[in-house]
């Protein structure tokens, strides 16, 4: 069994006097699919907003390929190769959809603002690269007949797929998916499980999954983890937290977990 | 291609400032003034289009770093420069330049100073800020001796002229436009659209805040220095508040973040403001008027045609 990528102990953050999650030990492996679920409220997204550097822990650690990431502000730790969406579509809304995913090439950028104002053969060369690059990823999720159309203007499976295509413009090691189905129908979740499936596979990275679409979750995540009022109830494999009663307990007057 | 094409128009437009400053003197004086004030608004309203249009900050205080830039440079023309014993043409064609450049840079100096510490802050913090700086600058003015205090400081030599003018604006609008149009410089409208979203795709969006603050107000302060070295004199109440406002009001009109809608913005409303001169408040009627009516309208800005729009590369 490889390393952990990401791994969490004893995380906890309380907001006055709130505790949102509190001591979550969790983990996510090179190349894995793993996901993390929970009723509404449980604290998936504030576990996120940790990870990204977006909130700090008020106790506990968070490291990220061996390195803790306590106190790195946001940009540093996707310079770290972390890389997530959010709950509630966070595009650059007038910027092209074009732009909104070349912008997100800039860690990996040699030029800077002085170049961007001599203009000189490099910088030119490597602008003719980056949108080669853009168009690239663009057209492997069919995306570039919008490419110049504003962010906003685009349907809503369509605005979560770009999120997806922006995040992995800064080449993450792991990407953080939150709620990447919500808002879309039948078939549209079918072909997002692919996408997903092929993304991992292509790019070669983790992903941590959050999601309430019980299909979605139980059809490609290997490992699932549990959380329930901010505590982690199980962790295993589909079919073992299917059966897990402290999690069906936790589902109880909720959506029941099944697939259907 | 090298040079790019926009570094091309960039040298034809300054090649032709050149040769209109050789025959601006033909000119009516009172045209050539009211054109060359006209000039430093694009000066001062494309640099405050990268703060407050493009950046998504708002910031009151331009007029603050213009002063910076009027008196720094002023000094220097009207106390360093006699000591050298130099040419009248080293002066206006040397010396001059360099003091609007250092002008420039110790309004930066200013900005890194007033925008360190409130552009980290989320909200309207930059606003109050640089509102307060705006006020203090020109306190600090009105009391400091060696300036002229409240009486200003006069005898400034005119070096100012269609060149320099021109020459500045189209360096200030190069230099926005080629900060934006490029990857890098998309992520300034990022950090407008959503700083957290820009912040997750590994954007320092505190660094390119204060990037866009520190080049506005170096262009402010250039902006100050051709100002005070074109009227011969300087008064602190010159760069008071409603100043600030005058220069926001042309990024608004201009559309916010449209490089040329601004240009046109700034240069009608000097000579607007110009044509209204004698009537005093009214001036400030027609504005608020001008406003309101704008807002309700065209809320996208006055001067702002797809065509353009589309060339500029925001949708
Ligand atoms: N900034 C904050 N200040 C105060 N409370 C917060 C903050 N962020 C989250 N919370 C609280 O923390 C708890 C967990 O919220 P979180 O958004 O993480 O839940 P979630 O599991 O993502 O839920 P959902 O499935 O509805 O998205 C909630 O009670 C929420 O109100
Ligand atoms: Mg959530």
């Amino acid at each position: 069994m490889s390393d952990p990528l990401l791994e969490l102990s004893g995380v906890t953050i309380r907001f006055g006097g709130l505790t949102a999650v509190s001591s979550v030990d969790a983990d996510v492996r090179e190349g894995e699919l793993a996901g993390l679920i929970g009723p509404n409220g449980a604290g998936k997204t504030t576990v996120f907003n940790m990870i990204t550097g977006v909130y700090q822990p008020t106790e506990g650690a968070i490291s990220f390929g061996g390195q803790p990431t306590a106190g790195l502000k946001p940009y540093r730790i996707t310079e770290l190769g972390i890389a997530r969406t959010f709950q509630n579509i966070r595009l650059f809304p007038s910027l092209t959809v074009f732009d909104n995913v070349r912008v997100a090439f800039h860690l990996h950028l040699d030029h800077d603002s002085v170049h961007s104002l001599t203009r000189g053969p490099k910088f030119q060369a490597e602008e003719v690269q980056l949108r080669e690059r853009t168009r690239e990823l663009l057209s492997i999720f069919r995306l570039e007949r919008v490419q110049d159309e504003p962010a906003k203007s685009l349907s809503y499976g369509d605005q979560r797929r770009l999120e997806i295509i922006r995040a992995l413009a800064t080449r993450p090691k792991l990407l953080l998916l939150d709620e990447p189905a919500a808002g879309m129908n039948p078939t549209e979740k079918d072909e997002l499980m692919k996408l997903i499936r092929f993304i991992r596979d292509r790019f070669g990275l983790a992903i941590l999954l959050v999601e309430h679409d019980m299909k979605v979750v139980m059809g490609i995540c290997e490992r699932i983890h549990v959380l329930e009022y901010g505590r982690k109830i199980a962790e295993g494999t589909p079919s073992g937290i299917r059966g897990d009663p402290k999690v069906i307990a936790a589902y109880l007057g909720e959506e029941p977990v099944k697939e259907s | 291609m090298f040079p790019p094409r926009s570094q091309r128009i960039l040298l034809a437009v300054l090649a032709a400032s050149a040769l209109l400053s050789a025959v601006s003197g033909r000119l009516n004086p009172y045209f050539l003034d009211v054109a060359l004030g006209a000039g430093i608004s694009v000066v001062l309203a494309s640099s405050l289009n990268l703060i407050n249009g493009f950046t998504g900050q708002f910031s009151l205080g331009h007029a603050g770093f213009m002063a910076v830039g009027a008196y720094a440079s002023a000094m220097l023309t009207t106390t360093l420069a006699p000591r050298l014993g130099l040419s009248a043409n080293l002066l206006q064609w040397v010396f001059f330049p360099l003091s609007l450049v250092a002008g420039g840079l110790l309004a930066a100096l200013a900005g890194v100073a007033v925008g360190a510490p409130s552009l980290r802050l989320k909200g309207d913090y930059l606003a109050i800020v640089t509102l307060g700086f705006g006020e203090i600058i020109k306190v600090v003015l009105q009391n400091v001796d060696a300036v002229g205090a409240s009486r200003g400081l006069t005898g400034i030599p005119s070096h100012t002229n269609f060149f320099w003018v021109f020459g500045s604006a189209a360096v200030t609008v190069y230099v926005v436009w080629a900060l934006l149009n490029s990857t890098y410089g998309r992520g300034f409208l990022a950090v407008a659209d959503d700083e957290v979203a820009a912040e997750a795709m590994g954007l320092n969006t505190t660094g390119y805040k204060i990037t866009a603050f520190v080049v506005g107000a170096f262009f402010a302060g250039v902006a100050g220095g051709l100002y005070a070295h074109l009227k011969g004199y300087l008064n602190p109440g010159g760069f008071s508040f409603d100043k600030s406002i005058e220069i926001v009001v042309m990024v608004i009109l201009g559309g916010m973040g449209r490089h040329s809608g601004v240009v046109v913005a700034a240069l009608l409303l000097t000579v607007l403001t110009e044509s209204l001169r004698q009537t005093g408040a009214f001036r400030m009627i027609v504005y608020s008027v001008l406003l309101i009516v704008l807002m309700l309208t065209r809320p996208q800005g006055l001067f702002v045609w797809p065509l353009w729009s589309k060339k500029e590369g925001r949708p």
